[in-house]
């Protein structure tokens, strides 16, 4: 009797409310997304087609549904794609973009040499020390990014903290220009990413069995050949979401090359800044964005397809 | 063939027992502490060139460390560990003539079977085409040629076992060091392992060292075995002896299961000793024992050396004791009696089921009689 019953009793209660559960927990990232990443992009294509003018907002077609189905038509039919002919037209935004590349990539790298021996040391630092360690590596988070990137002004300016020291111990006869130069910038943002460096070099290293590198010695490898045939390949996923997730961020950054870089350096985060802010050429800026969104694309898609094929192999 | 002509040479392999040969690997008061804690106290051990030789002890009671510190991965605080002559103080672990085995066998997980095997080759810097040779044998003889070009990950618990020993043996070392080898594969399998480890051993003439905490698996493996318990060696001596003649009630209670029947000595000498138990049995053994009258001594004897009978006896109080059966266990060749005394204690016996009968000749609760013969056992006085 209760061989019969009892699939009966899971069939009313089970399968339904699973179902709705399901879809529940899919609804929820989803509806995050929508509201937060889809909608906005939206909004900011939408103004990308658009015309500067001198309105409140700042550009046109403005929609209003007080003209019905057909004003809105009329309207749409102003859209223009003249704001991405002038991003082409103009050498200046190109080389923006270049530039931004560029400090990205070599920033990353940057971040990466640096990154790598701090979560290694950390990964091999006493088992109770690891606690403390990866809370000092978070506790700049406590202060605001925009505070600690003011603070770098203070040490790296002409009379700063840094050109004192160098002078006193007599290591400079002059002090050194620091300050609004491309070296600032890098300074910056190695400090400000390194968390973010660290962090999956750490979680990967410190999960990394002890003992292959015990059975590399033991077959006769020296530590510096263990550390390049075994360790570093076996990091490789920590290095690649290091890297991405300090380039995707680093490349549109305006904060660190506004406060620390010069006049020349060129960053995309900068010009559309000025196009939005100074210029109030809204739709000119959005379409700057987009572009930045469509370069940045790849690299995301290429990190998201790193991430599931390593938690397939893990699973 | 060459193990056909080898049978009869192993059979008499027994170079601990002359004192011209030097030991191949020698412990020499070594002691290892960390921290506070001391690891290993103060052990001196030889260890022979093609011996097997096994460290068995409970988790915890230095056999790890032991091995550790001939890998190289542990220095000793104090003392001298010697390998083929020469002085290890102080020499890295890649620069030493010994290959592991490890626990977790360690395997490079981005690398093929093929380039695991080849990895301490390599290492060596052997040209490319005697590196694929190698190899090939390496897998031939563990039998994972089809396996070659698989990641780590593609194996059963088995198959990477054989891809760690193959490893571990693709240098030849002078010593091969085994920890826990068997220890992650199901029983069937690891008792087929086991018999290919000790062919192995013969065929290639090499030096094991098995660290081990499954008294079995040393028995079938090892040469000699070195019981361990809290960083001192507490027994050496081949399987039969520790398994015959137990120094101690430590060593009798972790090889095997044995009965210990406490009492104190009445008479000692002449290649006899008589134990006297609280309520007038006599125990009298045939052994040459250095003791005093008076000591409290134990009686150690295995179970399949007890004789259960529904008779008495015929020299009643000596060598026998009577009691009541409380647990018969069948394990179909043999079964398993506990016969409980007067007194509260149990005394397990094996008996050999000799005839195919499935109602056996004793019962639950039947009044019996255990006896054992007077060289059956052995006392201990620790």
């Amino acid at each position: 009797m209760t061989a019969v019953d009892a699939p009966r009793i899971g069939e009313a209660l089970g399968p339904a409310p699973a179902r709705r559960a399901r879809w529940l927990v899919l609804a929820i990232p989803y509806a995050w997304l929508l509201v937060l990443f889809l909608v906005p992009f939206f909004i900011v294509l939408k103004l990308s087609f658009s015309t500067a003018a001198v309105a409140q907002p700042p550009y046109l077609p403005a929609f209003d549904f007080s003209d019905g189905i057909a004003g809105l038509l009329d309207r749409a039919r102003q859209f223009t794609v003249d704001n991405y002919l002038w991003l082409t037209d103009d050498a200046l935004y190109f080389r923006a973009y270049l530039s931004s590349l560029r400090i990205a990539v070599i920033s990353t790298i940057l971040v990466l040499l640096v990154g790598y021996p701090i979560a290694y040391g950390m990964a091999r630092a006493p088992r109770r020390w690891q606690p403390t360690l990866v809370m000092l590596v978070i506790l700049p988070f406590w202060t605001s990014f925009l505070i600690r990137v003011y603070a770098w002004i203070g040490i790296l300016k002409k009379e700063g903290l840094l050109n004192q020291l160098l002078l006193a111990v007599g290591v400079l006869d002059d002090p050194l220009t620091i300050l609004n130069t491309n070296a600032a910038v890098y300074i910056g943002i190695v400090y400000s990413y390194l968390p973010f460096m660290v962090l999956p070099l750490y979680a990967t290293l410190e999960r990394m069995d002890a003992s292959l590198v015990e059975a590399a010695a033991d077959l006769g490898c020296t530590p510096r050949r263990t550390f390049w045939r075994i360790t570093f390949p076996l990091s490789l996923p920590g290095v690649v979401a290091g890297c991405f997730l300090v380039f995707i961020p680093v490349t549109g950054e305006f904060v660190i090359p506004d406060l620390l870089g010069g006049s020349d350096t060129l960053m995309i985060g900068k010009t559309l800044w000025a196009e939005f802010f100074s210029n109030r050429d809204w739709p000119l800026a959005s379409a700057v964005a987009v572009i930045l969104l469509l370069i940045l694309v790849v690299p995301i898609v290429l990190f998201q397809n790193q991430e599931q094929r390593r938690a397939e192999r893990e699973a | 063939m060459a193990k056909k002509a080898l049978g009869p040479v192993r059979r008499t392999f027994a170079p601990w027992d002359d004192p011209s040969t030097k030991p191949f690997i020698e412990f020499n008061g070594v002691t290892k502490r960390f921290g506070d804690f001391t690891a290993i106290d103060n052990i001196n051990l030889g260890i022979y060139e093609r011996e097997f030789f096994a460290l068995l002890g409970p988790s915890g009671c230095g056999k790890t460390t032991m091995m550790r510190m001939i890998a190289g991965f542990d220095e000793p605080s104090d003392g001298k560990l010697m390998l083929d002559g020469q002085d290890l103080a102080g020499i890295p672990p890649y620069r030493r003539p010994s290959n592991m085995m490890f626990q977790s066998y360690a395997l490079f997980p981005h690398m093929t079977v093929a380039a695991n095997v080849a990895f301490g080759l390599k290492q060596e810097g052997m040209p490319r085409a005697q590196i694929a040779a190698r190899v090939d044998e390496m897998l031939k003889l563990v039998k994972l040629t089809p396996f070659a070009a698989r990641k780590p990950h593609q194996l059963s618990g088995g198959q990477k076992q054989r891809v760690a020993l193959a490893r571990s043996l693709a240098k030849r070392p002078k010593v091969l060091l085994l920890d826990e080898p068997l220890g992650a594969l199901d029983k069937k399998l690891r008792e087929e392992t086991q018999f290919e480890l000790s062919d192995l051993q013969v065929d290639l003439g090499l030096t094991f060292v098995i660290v081990t905490h499954d008294q079995e698996e040393a028995m079938t493996l090892a040469d000699r075995i070195a019981v361990m318990d809290h960083g001192r060696i507490v027994q050496i001596g081949t399987p039969a002896e520790i398994y015959e003649q137990p120094n101690s009630r430590y060593v009798a209670d972790f090889i095997g299961s044995i009965n210990l029947i406490g009492g104190r000595i009445t008479a000692c000498g002449g290649g006899a000793v008589r134990l006297e138990r609280d309520g007038g049995t006599t125990i009298l053994v045939e052994q040459d024992l250095d003791a005093k009258v008076g000591d409290t001594a134990w009686f150690a004897v295995r179970p399949e050396k007890i004789t259960v009978t529904m008779e008495r006896p015929a020299e009643v109080n000596v060598n026998c004791l009577e009691g009541e059966v409380w647990e018969i266990g069948y394990l179909g060749d043999i079964s398993t009696y506990h016969v409980r005394l007067p007194d509260g204690e149990t005394i397990k016996a094996t008996l050999a089921n000799r005839t195919r009968a499935v109602q056996r000749p004793i019962g639950w609760e039947d009044k019996v009689w255990v006896s054992w013969s007077r060289d059956s056992g052995v006392v201990l006085t620790s």
